[in-house]
């Protein structure tokens, strides 16, 4: 039987045939940690090690609570750039820089086969260019910084196949969100989701990190489309042959779904629960306190164009906060270049530095009690974005513009 | 045998232990007050050592932040029985030592405030309805879970 593209990454780290649902310990060509390395480099003495193993494999990125919101992220911070000086960790990303998922492949971290794991629950964004990439613990990532390897399960394969075009005005937010009002948040529970579309190239990077970063809100381990001429093209490498990582044709899959991208309509998850889904016309009405645009699930250059298109020459309602986080630096130069910046300035946004804002309800806009938030983030969990009485709405980046300028939620198609 | 406190499908990293204390606070003691806050305020004053949670599907779904075990743990919570976990807080159980066990049986019997425990060796869980074994870990994992979890498995493998 042939081998899944998650079968033949573990294959080739492990050095043998692997076969889904064997445990095998691998070393990851990089291991992501971000604010977190502030608690994870403490386990290094508990442990009784001093050093890491491999320097060059580690990735740091400050982005959570960045700039710090007190002093206590502050002291984390300070101990985390000693801690990268001492240990001489040279991947590392200080404050500013962006959100560690979108560094991660923009500084072409993720590429195709490569193993890579992080503390935190939406490493999987990765495989949107063909890493195997996973979340995994703190403790875990301070043993794999000493040891350089950790026992992973090699999971079973989900196929979700794709077929036709997305609306104009219907994006990968909102195919994702309407895959995972499908599923269910545990649809895809310790499973690979391998997304494959007939034709692959209507989805670009962007939109293939949108859909591998909510995988993990299915409970999939990993999500990723073989990597093909597009990620070639992203990585600057025209023409390279990924091929050989594709899954064989007679690969097993546990699961196949099959999915009309016309049929895709704009949705929003509703309070608490990213499950929740529903069509954004039958949530329209609703009214909102705060809009949020940005995270590594929608903070790219494409999102913000996306934005642009339905704020240029409109206004946010006077009773809205449209926040706007650019998922990296090099995002909002790209936003600056193309008058971007401008143009939801004018329509009255608040530009906010790269980072996670808000997602997690650490700073730079929590929620009061009875508020309501529509955001293109990827969590909806009560009380995550501040007090347990607020409401956070989930929606595409098209779809958080509109509902910004009606004060409430609204349907995009109108602009598109 | 302790006190099951019993919960539904989906209980996330958000209710377990709130991500604005993530950064903030790390005193076991603390930790534990802030267990479940947001989804049962009565469990922190309620939980006794040797209480064990049961629960619904995809138990521990969100964010892979090990607080989530850890103010369970620290709470005095010896076991969590759930249909199924989510797969990093399923890891972070076994790291930080606190038994995982998915047991569809025992959570369709059993009801808040009935009794339980786990017996890890006897691979059984104990109850007031009934006794319930499950299959043995694989050894990777049962060599972590004995050592008392990662650091210390670790720790021994550094001391050699």
């Amino acid at each position: 039987m042939g081998k899944t593209f998650s079968e033949k990454v573990f294959s080739s780290k492990a050095g043998r045939d692997v076969s889904a649902g064997e445990i095998v310990t691998l070393e990851p060509d990089y291991i992501l940690t971000h604010d977190n390395t502030a608690a994870i480099l403490k386990k290094l003495p508990e442990i009784g090690a001093a050093r890491l193993k491999y320097p060059e494999r580690a990735v740091v990125v400050l982005d959570h609570v960045t700039p710090a919101a007190d002093s206590t992220h502050a002291a984390n911070h300070k101990s985390i750039r000693a801690f990268v000086a001492e240990q001489g960790i040279n991947n590392f990303y200080d404050v500013g820089r962006g959100v560690c998922h979108q560094i991660m492949v923009e500084e072409h971290y993720a590429y195709p086969g490569k193993l890579i794991l992080g503390s935190d629950s939406h490493t999987t964004t990765a495989g949107a260019v063909g890493a195997f990439a996973a979340g995994i613990g703190r403790t875990e990532a301070a043993g794999i910084w000493v040891t350089g390897e950790l026992w992973l399960r090699c999971p079973e394969t989900m196929r979700i196949s794709l077929s036709g075009k997305l609306r104009s005005y219907a994006s990968a937010k909102d195919l994702a969100l309407t895959l995972i009002g499908r599923i269910g948040a545990d649809g895809a529970i310790y499973r690979a989701v391998e997304f494959s579309c007939e034709n692959d190239d209507q989805f670009s990077v962007s939109d293939r990190m949108v859909l591998c970063n909510l995988a993990a809100e299915m409970g999939a381990k990993n999500g990723y489309f073989a990597p093909d001429e597009t990620v070639a093209e992203y990585l600057g490498e025209t023409g390279s042959d990924f091929s050989h990582l594709r899954s064989d044709a007679d690969a097993h899959y546990i699961e196949e779904l099959a999915f009309n991208l016309a049929e895709i309509e704009p949705v929003v998850a509703a309070p608490h629960a990213v499950d929740n889904v529903h069509p954004a016309v039958e949530l329209a009405g609703k009214r909102i306190d705060q809009a949020l645009l940005g995270t590594c699930t929608n903070g790219r250059i494409e999102d913000l164009r996306t934005a642009a298109i339905v704020l240029e020459g409109r206004t946010v309602s006077s009773h809205v906060r449209l926040l706007v986080f650019p998922a990296s630096a090099k995002v909002y130069r790209q936003a600056l270049d193309e008058g971007i910046v401008r143009t939801l300035l004018d329509a009255g946004a608040v530009w906010m530095n790269p980072g996670c804002g808000p997602c997690l309800g650490a700073h730079e806009g929590a929620l009061a009690p009875g508020e309501a938030c529509i955001s293109t983030a990827n969590r909806n969990f009560k009380g995550r974005m501040g007090h347990p009485d607020s409401e956070i709405y989930l929606a595409s980046p098209a779809t958080v513009a509109a509902s910004a300028i009606a004060g409430e939620i609204a349907p995009p198609e109108e602009y598109f | 045998m302790g006190r099951v406190f019993k919960y539904g499908d989906d209980v996330n990293t958000d209710v377990l232990f709130p991500g604005k204390h993530t950064y903030t606070v790390s005193d076991p003691l603390e930790m534990a007050q802030h267990a479940l806050e947001d989804l049962d305020p009565a469990f922190a004053k309620e939980v006794k050592p040797g209480d064990i949670i049961v629960a619904g599907s995809n138990f521990g779904c969100g964010s892979s932040r090990e607080q989530a075990v850890l103010a369970l743990k620290y709470a005095g919570v010896t076991a969590v029985i759930a249909e199924s976990f989510a797969r990093i807080y399923y890891r972070n159980c076994i790291n930080s030592g606190l038994p995982a066990l998915a047991l569809p049986e025992a959570v369709s019997a059993l009801n808040d405030g009935d009794e339980a425990e786990a017996d890890l060796a006897a691979g059984v869980v104990k109850t007031s309805k009934g006794d319930f074994s499950f299959a043995p870990l694989p050894p990777e994992v049962q060599a972590i879970l004995d050592a008392g979890g990662l650091i210390e498995y670790l720790r021994k493998r550094f001391a050699r």
